[in-house]
């Protein structure tokens, strides 16, 4: 679990970027984070592996104080952190293997990660997390060589090499095709499910946000204007969050787009069975 | 159409681009004008001794002769002896200014390295830079005697501050969301040179390497000049003693290692992209 109180953050150029933002993610909720451009999301996750250093607010995971580590302590509080990147942010010129493995990077000596000699576990759990997202037979390839997809999953494959107690994902979609976008949406979401894990993923794209998350909040200028179900999600809501606009199609198309979802889950189930 | 006839005649027909450096036309033309008056001057005050131009003109067909009927073999055992002088400090200078360079030019990124060890970092790569070659040959000379040992610190030395340099702008121009993701899986400093910087600069710096190599080579033979050793010496030895056709000869060795050394490096760069 989650929980976050009272968090700022000022730039040091001035910029406020979150006002006293409070609230708690239980194991297992996969929670949407939407807001205009600036609004502080990409900030604010940023804040919960302190990539970015909170200006004031505490953070827990569980029971641990992540605002309380230091520095220099850094290293046992993001290792239990997964994160999943706009743009995939592997490392091009390494194998696919090697960025699933780079998950290992906060648990292993320097010497192991150097030579490239991970503990048999970590090496048997990066096949494992590849056949997962369905990128066996890619393990030998370079990141440069893959699509975008399936560069994304091996972001995914990386951050499940971690054993993340949360899971953070930052615009997974931004650079994906519809379709695609939807897959790692899934992906995302029924890995959630299967680790029973908290996972908060900050999104432009509010059609997606309504179809696969279970909670919003809606951010803006860094602050918490709604938190809520997708459901909730009405035009007076949409306005508070991203200001005067016409919202009628985009919330058609949320309808549909869910039923759709739901019709293909069924599908996919019914072959199963 | 005869209304967008008049919605067009409203706007303005002519257009020029606004003078991008200096605004002001008086200052523009005053700079200008300056600069020409005063390469007038400057031209005008280069003394020319014609009938100096005249007699060396004749050395100089001399020395060209010599270079067209090159002598290898009256000399050949200075010239071999030379040759491997100036071979050996090229490949050892080469290699302890590339080990050296690499910690002074990670020291000297600014994304990576602490205030403190980037300025005297960047101070290391200054004062490389800006002493040249000879100078710092001369002044090794005087320390530890004629011979190659002083050829290969003054190489060495050298080395730091060009490759240093271009290695630390290398580092600072990668793609931080490669480096951010691997610092978000809790890897350590030294891991995340490892696995994020690393594979992002190599290729970049074995092509400087071997660039150096060749930049070495050349240089060796200059500072051979004041007395570094090397085929440089043997080349002076033979300017002294008027034999323009043994210095054809070595000069025609140096001009085919380095076309040599250009194209196989030129070979090198492209594969290990």
């Amino acid at each position: 679990m989650l929980r976050i109180e009272g968090l700022s953050k000022t730039y040091r150029t001035g910029d406020r970027a979150l006002t006293d933002v409070s609230f708690e993610v239980p194991a297992g909720q996969v929670l949407g984070l939407i807001g205009p451009s600036g609004a502080g999301k990409s900030t604010l996750i940023r804040c919960i592996n302190r990539l970015v250093e909170p200006t004031a607010g505490k953070i827990w995971l569980g029971d641990l104080e992540i605002t309380g580590f230091s520095r220099r302590e850094l290293r046992r509080v993001r290792r239990r952190i997964g994160m999943i990147f706009q743009e995939y942010a592997l490392v091009e010129r390494l194998t696919v293997m090697e960025n699933v493995l780079s998950g290992r990077l906060g648990y292993v000596p320097f010497w192991r990660s150097f030579t490239r000699r991970f503990p048999e576990a970590d090496v048997a759990k990066a096949f494992r997390l590849l056949e997962r997202v369905g990128l066996t037979d890619q393990a030998d390839k370079r990141a440069d060589a893959l699509s975008g997809g399936q560069r994304q999953r091996v972001g995914i494959a990386r951050a499940l090499e971690q054993d993340p107690e949360l899971l953070l994902v930052d615009e997974p979609t931004a650079s994906l095709d519809p379709k695609t976008s939807r897959q790692i949406m899934r992906l995302i979401v029924e890995i959630g499910d299967e680790r029973s894990l908290p996972v908060i993923i900050n999104i432009h794209d509010v059609v997606l946000a309504q179809t696969f998350t279970r909670r919003i909040i809606g951010l803006r200028e860094g602050r918490v204007v709604f938190d809520g179900p997708p459901e909730a999600l009405d035009e007076t809501v949409l306005t508070r969050i991203y200001g005067e606009e016409d919202w009628t199609s985009i919330r058609r198309r949320a309808r549909q787009e869910s039923e759709e979802d739901q019709r293909e889950r069924e599908e996919r189930l019914a072959g199963l069975a | 159409m005869a209304q967008a006839h008049t919605a067009e005649a409203a706007f303005p027909r002519r257009w020029k681009r606004p003078p991008i450096l200096i605004r002001d036309r008086r200052w523009r033309i005053g700079i200008y004008l300056g600069a020409v008056v005063y390469l007038v001057l400057a031209i005008s005050s280069v003394q020319v001794n014609w009938m100096r131009v005249y007699e060396g003109l004749e050395r100089g067909w001399r020395f060209i002769q010599g270079f067209l009927s090159p002598d290898f073999t009256t000399r050949w055992s200075d010239i071999s002896e030379g040759l491997i002088e100036s071979l050996t400090m090229t490949v050892t200078s080469t290699v302890l200014g590339v080990i050296l360079s690499v910690p002074v030019g990670i020291g000297a990124a600014r994304n990576l390295a602490p205030p403190a060890i980037y300025l005297v970092c960047r101070a290391v790569i200054a004062v490389s830079r800006a002493l040249q070659e000879v100078i710092v040959a001369i002044f090794l000379v005087a320390m530890f005697g004629f011979g190659p040992f002083a050829g290969f610190l003054t190489l060495s030395f050298a080395t730091i501050g060009f490759l240093a340099k271009l290695l630390a702008e290398d580092i600072e121009d990668i793609d931080e969301a490669q480096a951010e993701a691997i610092r978000a899986t809790g890897a350590s400093w030294m891991q995340l040179i490892n696995y994020a910087i690393q594979p992002q600069v190599m290729p970049r710096l074995i092509g400087l390497s071997l660039y150096r190599l060749d930049i070495n080579f050349r240089e060796s033979s200059v500072i051979g000049i004041v007395g570094a050793g090397g085929i440089g010496a043997t080349l002076n030895t033979a300017i002294d003693r008027y034999e323009y056709d043994s210095a054809g000869a070595i000069l025609l060795i140096i001009i085919v290692i380095v076309m040599l050394a250009e194209y196989s490096s030129s070979h090198v760069r492209k594969w290990v992209q």
